[in-house]
């Protein structure tokens, strides 16, 4: 279990222009999640699976006394599905629904950095050309010459979308 | 730590709440006994103290309403006046004014509101004003000492040491007792510790009063109402020479009511603490959390070769039970708490219906989880409805039918192992078996002429919108407060079980779990999975034979087989097949018989672990969806395992169609 390196927000100025995310790998892409809502990284655990349950929560884990539901967004965005590699991490964000917080784990493959993106390089994003939903994304930023991708994860868990709710027979 | 300010106001309508459930009961007993002095005194000093804690906290209109109930009362218990059907029903609707003021200040000022208070003031005047005058109608029960009359009385009190740190100020005591008659006061300074040990703030005098005085013996007694907990108090009539003349006086003064000093026999003075509601959550939460790590710390404990490790484990084992048990306890209520609610339900409904209903309760103090009584209070409320709306018949009915013309509801509590029953029953007309059927048949519930048993009949009553009243009444019939039953015991993990006997009455029986934050379980494996089963739903586990085994099997989704257990035929169903579980067990599998609302089925698992205690969390939003699990827990290797939802579980295997997942 890795807390959240805090070095590398705390130093240099946060100035109100840039946005403060953790960047991680899923399939070939870089995504991105606002550092705010990220609560701890963890190793890749052995999840406890629940059956009958949306196809895209994978399965419970314990955070430290709690029981938090992991999804796996890949699933969500129809990429395809891989096995843990032992680069796999579990980042537990924090998710607000209804007024209510609670956790939810977040599969990826590869946990990057904590940086900043400045707002200016920020894009809105294209309604074409996308290979996963629009309305998941809330900006594409650029760092290092990559795309990066800046989940909107109210919208991804509101969504009932690809990977949303199975079809239960009556 | 943080130590939150409590808002006195809030503390006061909190504590005026409690006053006033107390006073109602008070009211309702005295009905039954109107000539218990000391229920007077009680529903006197209940008013009382809502009158002076209200003007203290700014509920003025509280204090000055019930000043006036409080002076009615004045007069009942100094004999003028004695106490009548009419009188409680009065003071009860004063009660729910007062209980309206306190509730919403803002509107006490509203005209109709004032017009209200004033007319049921204007009443109660009536009520005691005319017996008054009208004197010989209720002849007075106890007449400790006609006012007018002077007398002299010793009066000796010594406070608690610590009386000055909670308010109390001795001056103004003897100011009170001056204000009653001539007053010789004599302090008593023989408890003056020396100057070293003492402390300031200190109350260490007594003082010794000889008083004068016109009035009753009660007055006296009044002075000291809100000390006389920890106060010594000791009044005694000082017997004058001038009266050897052989009046009534010394016998008297025994019969007058118990010297404050002695609270009542009724072990309700214990020291108790006010705790918020929300601090007990978290402290069970953090015990919960303990149970978790401590179970942890045996399991590797238990795998290790140092002995210190092992002897500390098993410790730390044996204070988490008991923290546990102790933090469970203090979340424990009686349920007398709640039952008490319920006679001013009846009370009020039978005057409306125009029946005659008794309400008899048992087991009052049977201790439950707070959360559970507090989610009791709608269902038991319905039930109690329907007994008296649908189930006792009209005096008229009952008399031709031959019982007696007052029905009776009975409200009982019991523990059964890990189970509180709670049932209410009634000597009514019981449940009409054909209008039922009819009824399911109606609305397509049942084929025609399905062949039902009476359970499974009954539970139809529990459907949303089934009512079999012919007429909507206001009380009950539209088919609602049932379903509400059945919603509230669900989210209670409890079960239901209804009897009914055609002329006999019905008997609803409520089962509810102990806690609802931490289960026995029984661990079991299914696949690779690891699910828990509450224990209290298990009978017995059994093996499954590879006769029974082979019963639809080319079902894999779960078919409907039975096992022949000691002569009875018992559904199984295979928990592989419902959790989708590919492949076959290895092995023997076991048969876990379980039980719920009547029902009885084999659930098939790969393998039984063991029992084990667990710390119930409840599921995310992300999986209010999955409908066979009723929550999750975390194992003693730290990993978490599913809890099975047993009525749900059993519902489908008895219904025979389990649904299972497209995959």
């Amino acid at each position: 279990m890795t807390k959240m390196p805090d070095s590398n927000v705390t130093d240099g100025r946060t100035d109100g222009c840039a946005l403060q995310v953790l960047t991680l790998g899923l399939g070939g892409e870089i995504f991105a999640l606002e550092s705010a809502q990220v609560r701890e990284v963890l190793d890749m655990v052995e999840l406890t699976e629940v059956p009958g349950a949306r196809s895209f929560v994978k399965g419970l884990v314990n955070v430290r006394g709690k029981v938090v539901p992991v999804v796996d967004l890949k699933t969500k965005f129809d990429m395809p599905a891989l096995p843990p590699t032992e680069d796999s991490r579990i980042v537990v964000i924090e998710v607000s629904r209804n007024g209510e917080d609670s956790m939810v784990g977040v599969l990826t493959d590869r946990v990057l950095e904590v940086t900043e993106l400045p707002q200016a390089t920020l894009e809105d994003v294209p309604r074409v050309g996308m290979t996963w939903q629009p309305d998941f994304i809330r900006a594409i930023g650029k760092r290092d010459g990559d795309f990066v991708i800046v989940m909107d994860i109210a919208a991804i868990f509101s969504s009932e979308g690809p990977g949303g709710r199975r079809k239960t027979q009556p | 730590m943080t130590v939150t300010t409590a808002d006195p106001a809030a503390t006061y309508r909190q504590e005026a709440a409690e006053l006033l459930a107390q006073l109602e009961e008070t009211l309702l007993d005295l009905e039954s006994s109107p000539d218990d002095q000391e229920l007077i005194g009680k529903a006197f000093r209940a008013l009382h103290t809502i009158k002076g804690s209200g003007s203290m906290f700014g509920f003025e209109a509280v204090a000055a309403f019930t000043h006036h109930v409080e002076t009615a009362f004045e007069s009942v218990r100094s004999g003028r006046f004695g106490v009548t059907p009419a009188l409680i029903s009065l003071t009860l609707s004063s009660l729910d004014h007062i209980r309206g003021l306190i509730d919403a200040p803002e509107d006490a000022a509203r005209p109709e509101i004032e017009e209200r208070g004033a007319a049921l003031l204007a009443a109660l005047a009536d009520i005691v004003g005319g017996a008054a005058s009208g004197a010989g109608s209720a002849p007075p029960a106890l007449i400790p000492s006609p006012p007018g009359e002077r007398k002299t009385w010793t009066v000796t009190f010594r406070l608690a040491e610590n009386a000055m740190y909670c308010g109390t100020n001795p001056l103004l005591l003897l100011e009170e007792l001056r204000a009653l008659g001539e007053c010789a006061v004599t302090a008593l300074d023989d408890r003056l510790p020396g100057l070293d040990e003492m402390d300031p703030a200190g109350c260490y005098l007594g003082w010794k009063v000889v008083l004068t005085t016109d009035q009753p013996r009660t007055a006296i007694d009044d002075v000291f109402i809100f000390v006389a907990d920890d106060a010594q108090i000791a009044v005694e009539e000082a017997v004058p020479l001038a009266v050897a003349a052989g009046k009534e006086t010394p016998s008297a003064a025994p019969a007058s009511p118990p010297v404050p000093s002695a609270p009542p026999a009724r072990g309700e003075s214990r020291p108790s603490v006010r705790v918020q509601a929300e601090r007990l959550d978290s402290l069970m939460d953090q015990v919960g959390e303990l149970v978790i790590a401590q179970a942890r710390l045996t399991q590797i404990a238990a795998a290790s070769d140092d002995l210190a490790l092992r002897s500390i484990a098993e410790d730390v084992e044996r204070l988490a039970a008991d923290l546990r048990d102790t933090t469970m306890g203090i979340r424990m209520l009686q349920i007398g708490t709640l039952f008490g609610r319920f006679r001013r339900v009846v009370r009020d409904l039978s005057q409306a219906l125009d029946k005659s209903v008794a309400l008899i309760t048992t087991g009052e103090e049977t201790e439950l989880d707070k959360t559970v009584i507090e989610s009791l209070n709608d269902p038991l409320v319905h039930l109690i409805r329907n007994a008296v709306d649908h189930g006792i018949e009209s005096p008229e009915e009952r008399l031709a039918a031959g019982k007696p013309a007052e029905g009776r509801i009975v409200l009982s509590a019991e523990h059964a192992g890990a189970q509180v029953l709670i049932t209410v029953s009634d000597d009514g007309k019981g449940m009409d078996r054909a209008a039922i059927r009819r009824k399911a048949e109606e609305r397509g519930l049942i084929r025609p002429g399905a062949d039902l048993s009476d359970s499974e009949l009954f539970s139809f009553i529990f459907h949303p919108g089934f009512s079999t009243a012919g007429q909507v009444s206001n009380v009950s019939g539209r088919g609602v407060g049932m379903d509400v039953v059945r919603q509230a015991i669900n989210s209670l993990r409890g079960s239901i079980e209804v009897a009914s006997e055609a002329g006999a009455g019905s008997r609803i029986t409520l089962k509810l779990p102990l806690t609802l934050a931490i289960i026995d379980g029984l661990l079991v494996r299914v696949g690779a999975g690891r699910y828990v089963l509450p224990l209290s739903a298990v009978e017995e586990c059994v093996d499954l034979s590879p006769e029974d085994d082979a019963q639809g099997v080319t079902d894999e989704t779960g078919g409907r087989s039975f096992l022949n257990l000691r002569g009875a035929l018992v559904p199984f169903v295979r928990l592989r097949g419902i959790f989708d579980v590919p492949g076959r067990a290895e092995g023997y599998q076991k048969v876990v018989i379980v039980t719920s609302g009547g029902l009885r089925v084999g659930l098939v698992v790969d393998h039984v672990i063991g029992q084990y205690q667990t710390v119930i969390k409840s599921l995310n939003w992300l999986l209010d969806d999955v409908e066979h699990f009723s929550g999750a827990t975390i194992l003693g290797d730290g990993s978490v395992s599913l809890i099975l939802d047993i009525p749900h579980l059993l519902k489908k295997a008895q219904a025979g169609h389990v649904v299972t997942q497209a995959s």
